[in-house]
């Protein structure tokens, strides 16, 4: 349904950066889509689909990358990819970011 | 950064002797303690905490690659080493795949940006069909160290 690739810009929140964990996580999540998903720098988009291409982009805390999604779920890949960075691929969920549970 | 930064050259071991995910893991740990970069008391920790990050996904990335990896307070840079296994090992792959080459890497817990880096200088090296090719091949520590410092040089990659 959608002629033209949709687009957007999403930045990487998590201290860590875009490690191997979170590579997989965008992997997993971007299989679940039949759109072509590409990623990264203005001028060096690479395949989402895959980790060895996703951790060539190096990319660090703070870093904005191009998410593009061509086919008929762009518009939920792009949805569900980019909650993931919002969400900093729960990297924190490690322990020091884990806060007692209160009932107040 | 390059492989020169962070692969200690006396730690390189080709022609792995592990058939298990965690011997591996022992075996290139080890190499470490012998190459002097890692602390002995430190060497069970290691181990643990590279066993603990694989809990969490497999670091087998593919094309019989693997990276496994913790952040350890003990050492003061990022430190690492290469070893190939010729017949391959079941590593979980996310692939499926048995992995053959080994990137094992260590880092201080507050070099994140090391760290990635590292990942990609070996990642964007590995999508070379060549350099992947030729490092499976290698027989000897001698060979790997000579491919390592050819693509250091540029020779694999073009862009």
């Amino acid at each position: 349904m959608n002629k033209s690739p949709l687009s957007r810009t999403v930045t990487v929140r998590n201290p860590e950066g875009l490690h191997a964990r979170p590579a997989d996580m965008l992997v997993r999540t971007a299989n679940k889509f039949g759109s072509t998903i590409m990623i990264g720098k203005d001028n060096e988009l690479v395949d989402c689909k895959s980790i060895l291409s996703l951790l060539t982009l190096g990319a660090t805390q703070g870093t904005k990358l191009t998410l593009t999604a061509d086919g008929n779920d762009a518009s939920d890949a792009l949805d569900s990819i980019a909650a993931l960075f919002e969400a900093g691929f729960d990297d924190n969920k490690q322990p020091k970011g884990i806060q007692p549970a209160v009932d107040s | 950064m390059k492989f020169a930064d962070f692969i200690t050259t006396k730690a390189i071991r080709a022609e792995l002797k592990s058939h298990t995910k965690e011997d591996v893991i022992k075996e290139l740990v080890q190499a470490l303690l012998d190459a002097g970069e890692i602390d002995a008391d430190q060497q069970e920790d290691i181990i643990a905490s590279i066993m603990k990050r694989e809990e969490l996904g497999s670091t087998g990335i593919g094309r019989g690659v693997a990276v496994p990896h913790t952040k350890h307070p003990s050492v003061e840079k990022l430190v690492g080493t290469v070893g190939v296994s010729e017949e391959g090992v079941d590593f979980d792959s996310l692939d499926g795949e048995r992995v053959q080459l080994f990137f094992l890497l260590i880092s201080p817990p507050e070099r994140p940006g090391d760290h990635l880096r590292a990942l990609e200088n070996i990642s964007r090296q590995l999508r070379d069909e060549t350099f992947c090719r030729f490092l499976k091949q290698s027989k000897t520590a001698d060979d790997i160290h000579q491919l390592l410092e050819e693509a250091d040089d540029n020779q694999f990659v073009s862009g």
